[in-house]
């Protein structure tokens, strides 16, 4: 029985740690250029003027984006208006009746399914389901898919978050003559409270940066948002309207609005990251 | 190091560096407090008769050992010499640093950035906390157990295969004898002949730690380090593994923490009793049991504390 | 009626409507289904089978087929996942094994933010900047050398499936990076000391060791990417170049089934042509439908595996 050699064995193990730094800086380095990319084309679109003022004719310079501003929050607060009840109840019944229940077990697989589909056949959905029956986009279609989206992320949170609170808990509540219901609402509640606010940011977090839902329901505009009953605008839309023209000018806005998101979007990913932080420490 | 021999006397007691605690144990003998109730005399006549340690070959010397977690200081000065081919048990309350001192022997706590050693631990005249040693070939050499049982993620065979196809070229027939071989000397090969492709971790708490220690006799290693093996298993299993610790004697050098000291005086030739990171007293079983030299021992041993 | 009476029919409401929301995820999965099923009914008829087959897209003749959407849908997905997997590893046994601790915190922060960008940032960052990259340094030099395989022939055009793939690969990375590094993160630590006390160099017991032992969350992450690859829209769209045709050249252009929906849904002025899109859409749901059943029965299978016969 020969011994296999101890330098190569370790001249193995070195050479593996000499390669995985590089490895790792890609990441590093992506996410600074990509960030880097973005601020240094956008920072320049971000006048007064794209705060306040409506698009312009397609090849004239000046104008802004505040119409699709308006829209992109609008229809992010309309879906967390829709998604977040549905969300939290749905949680709650996982949670607190649903440890067996076949329906609940269904429930869990479907929802990983619904959270793996990609967002594009969620946007054909709703347009089958609402455009094509009214006959017309609307920002209350582009509403509906992206609550679908937020859907499933608050009612994992939720459920996860609820199976934290000690039974204990639980039990305490209920022998103290509260019903279910009260139980649940009040005492369970406000122990899972900062984990079911993260849970609802994580939501935002991930549907404001996203385009392919609202591509077939909300359409895009030059208008102001006066009614949602229409093709309504919004930032993702309007990027990608952009960044495909052939005007300068647009595709400096579409950088711009690029920055606007970004910003967004990671200042919420960072901002729940922080609060869950926050949770676990006091926990 | 205190052999036994210096021990009795109480003016070369005062000079051991734990002098605000340890106090010689000059009551008369008939005033002391009677030791046959932990541990048995059942239990100690299983010890053999006390040896004189000077007279053995060390296989372990430790000079001024100092240990580190951090800025914390752990181990204090520890010297000792560990007897070859003996079972050296390490006793103490816990916290007092029995794992931390042979966690030293194989360098197993360099996996952690802060942990740090000083000193000198000579296995066989050379100082493993030297930075040129062969980290491989020590860990080849000294074998561990953990408290709880390590089966790795594979079949019964694999796990005992693990060590020799990691260190050896070996074709698979020879690796089949001494996989086999392993296993007797494991006291598991009945148990498990004919379910070697199973995976381990299917096995009870007792037989996954029995594969543990097969597992670190395949590669033939000459000292065998175990950490409190039997914290995590049953009596009946306890048993067999205490057993199989008394036949491990012959062929290598065995130092065993253990928090029982049932266990320490049934299966151990010498004794090392740790106090607050010291080395309080260190001798024959059978005396360390019956007659310590040292009031904190003494105080161990009938459950005064930890 | 009495308080307990009251109390308990409250009770009862409050746990069917929480069960009739619950109840909505699967109401939205079926209506999915139904939805577009419905509306491919015409392009089904029409074309049957061969749809899934057949390379034609001629929108102008109402001649439609998957096989160069299906195509692209692959081969943008596997660049991706051969490029990410082995990475993504590499990064996460680095943060784990290898990094000082604020390095690894730093890093793995930073990977984190990476996967929380809009697929769209990555497509305006391939397109105006990636895109450049590649067509001006990384396909020259790829025809270059590696010229003579089909793979890297034809002209650089920066956009095209390797573009694709690579934006991809750095989309799909951070997620299997971040979920591989709680799996090693969650290896007991006597396990990984047990290996070592066996004379095991850090590379070896990871890779023997701590990965075995994690290999049920590290399978289930990279089935998870693969599902995100499959229907990742956005990026794709921005640097694939939207072309119907199958190529054996990495540097031309082609298109996904996303992208396909995404560039031509709201051009689809015949009915025939919505309704092919809407079976397209069809196949990329039943695709990730199927994907995702198949993950989730061999992750199961794995841990009745772990589990031992005892």
């Amino acid at each position: 029985m020969r011994p296999r050699s101890h330098t190569a064995r370790r001249l193995a193990d070195r050479s593996a740690r000499i390669v995985m730094v590089p490895a790792a800086l890609i990441g590093l380095t992506v996410l600074a250029w990509i960030l880097w990319e973005v601020i240094a084309r956008g920072a320049g679109a971000l006048n007064a003027s794209f705060f306040t003022e409506l698009p312009t004719p397609p090849g004239m310079e000046g104008g802004g984006l505040a119409n699709a501003i308006v829209g992109t929050l609008l229809m992010t607060v309309l879906a967390t208006v829709i998604g977040t009840p549905v969300g939290l109840l749905a949680g709650i019944y996982l949670a607190e009746f649903g440890t067996t229940s076949r329906l609940a077990t269904a429930v869990r697989f479907t929802t990983n399914l619904l959270m793996g589909t990609p967002s594009i056949i969620i946007g054909i959905f709703v347009y089958a389901l609402i455009v094509l029956r009214t006959g017309h986009f609307s920002g209350w279609a582009g509403a509906v898919s992206l609550a679908i989206l937020m859907l499933p992320v608050v009612l994992r949170t939720t459920e996860d978050m609820l199976n934290l609170v000690p039974d204990e808990l639980r039990e305490s509540a209920l022998a103290l003559g509260a019903p279910r219901w009260r139980a649940t609402v009040t005492v369970i509640f406000r122990a899972a409270k900062t984990g079911l606010v993260t849970g609802i940011l994580l939501a935002v977090a991930r549907v404001s940066g996203e385009t392919a839902p609202l591509l077939f329901t909300a359409l895009n505009s030059f208008y102001w948002p006066e009614t949602i009953n229409e093709p309504t605008a919004n930032l993702t839309v309007t990027i990608f309207n952009y960044a495909m023209s052939p005007y300068a000018d647009w595709q400096q806005k579409a950088w711009g609005a690029s920055l606007l998101i970004t910003v967004g979007v990671l200042f919420v990913a960072v901002l729940s990251r922080f609060v869950l932080k926050e949770r676990k420490s006091r926990a | 190091m205190m052999k036994v021999a210096e021990m009795e006397s109480p003016e070369v007691a005062k000079q051991h560096p734990i002098q605000e605690h340890a106090v010689p144990n000059d009551k008369p003998r008939e005033e002391r407090a009677s030791f046959l109730e932990p541990p048995s005399e059942v239990a100690l006549s299983r010890a053999g008769e006390p040896e004189d340690v000077a007279s053995l070959t060390s296989k372990v010397t430790v000079r001024n050992l100092n240990f580190f977690y951090g800025t914390s200081q752990a181990l204090f000065d520890n010297n000792i010499d560990i007897p070859e081919k003996r079972v050296t048990a390490v006793i103490g309350p816990s916290g007092c640093g029995k794992s931390t001192h042979i966690r030293v022997y194989n360098r197993i706590y360099e996996l952690y950035r802060t942990h740090r050693a000083e000193g000198q631990v000579l296995i066989d005249g050379v100082n493993v906390l030297d930075p040129g040693v062969d980290l491989i070939d020590l860990r080849k050499r000294v074998g561990m157990i953990f408290q709880r049982p390590t089966p790795f993620p594979m079949s019964i065979f694999d796990n005992i295969a693990y060590g020799l196809k990691l260190h050896y070229h070996v074709n698979r027939s020879e690796l089949t004898d001494r996989v086999q071989d392993a296993l007797k000397r494991g006291a598991l090969w009945e148990e498990v002949k004919d379910k070697l492709d199973e995976p381990a971790t299917a096995m009870s708490g007792g037989q996954q730690q029995r594969l543990c220690i097969a597992r670190a006799i395949a590669t033939e290693p000459e000292l065998i380090l175990m950490d409190e093996p039997c914290s995590a298993i049953d009596p009946v299993a306890t048993a067999k593994i205490e057993d199989l610790i008394q036949q491990l004697r012959d062929d290598y050098t065995v130092v065993l923490v253990t928090h029982n000291m049932q266990q320490a005086a049934r299966v151990s030739d010498f004794t090392a009793f740790f106090y607050k990171g010291y080395i309080v007293e260190f001798g024959a079983t059978k005396q360390i049991f019956t007659n310590p030299a040292m009031k904190e021992t003494e105080d161990y041993i009938t459950g005064r504390f930890g | 009626m009495s308080k307990a009476a009251s109390q308990s029919r409250a009770d009862w409401t409050f746990k069917v409507i929480t069960a009739a929301c619950a109840l909505v995820v699967i109401v939205l999965m079926g209506g999915i289904l139904v939805e577009l099923l419905r509306n491919s009914g015409m392009s089904i008829r029409q074309f049957g089978f061969g749809f899934l087959t057949s390379t034609e897209w001629n929108p102008y003749a109402g001649e439609f087929g998957a096989a160069s959407s299906i195509f692209g849908t692959v081969v943008s997905t596997a660049i991706a996942m051969l490029l990410a997997v082995p990475l993504s590893l590499i990064i996460a046994i680095y943060l784990v094994e290898v990094a000082h601790p604020k390095a690894s915190r730093i890093i793995g922060g930073g990977i984190e933010l990476l996967a929380a960008v809009p697929s769209i940032i990555y497509g305006m960052w391939g397109l105006f900047v990636f895109a450049a990259l590649m067509q001006e340094h990384v396909q020259p030099w790829l025809g270059k050398y590696f010229g003579f395989l089909p793979l890297f022939q034809g002209p650089p055009m920066g956009i095209g499936m390797l573009t694709a793939g690579l934006i991809l690969t750095l989309m799909v990375l951070p997620f299997i990076t971040a979920v591989t590094r709680d799996v090693l993160q969650m290896v007991p630590p006597v396990l990984k000391e047990s290996a070592h006390g066996v004379g095991a160099t850090m590379w070896e017991a990871t890779r023997h060791i701590a990965l075995k032992y994690g290999r049920r969350g590290i399978v289930g992450a990279v089935f998870l990417g693969f599902g995100r690859a499959l229907g990742e829209t956005m990026a794709v769209t921005f640097v694939i170049g939207n072309s119907h045709r199958i190529s054996s050249s990495l540097f031309d252009a082609g298109n996904t089934i996303a992208s396909s929906l995404a560039n031509e849904f709201n051009e689809a002025s015949e009915p025939i042509y919505l309704s092919s899109l809407f079976e397209l859409a069809l196949v990329l749901f039943l695709l990730t439908l199927l994907f995702q059943t198949a993950a989730h029965f061999w992750v199961s299978r794995m841990q009745r595996q772990e589990a031992g016969d005892r």
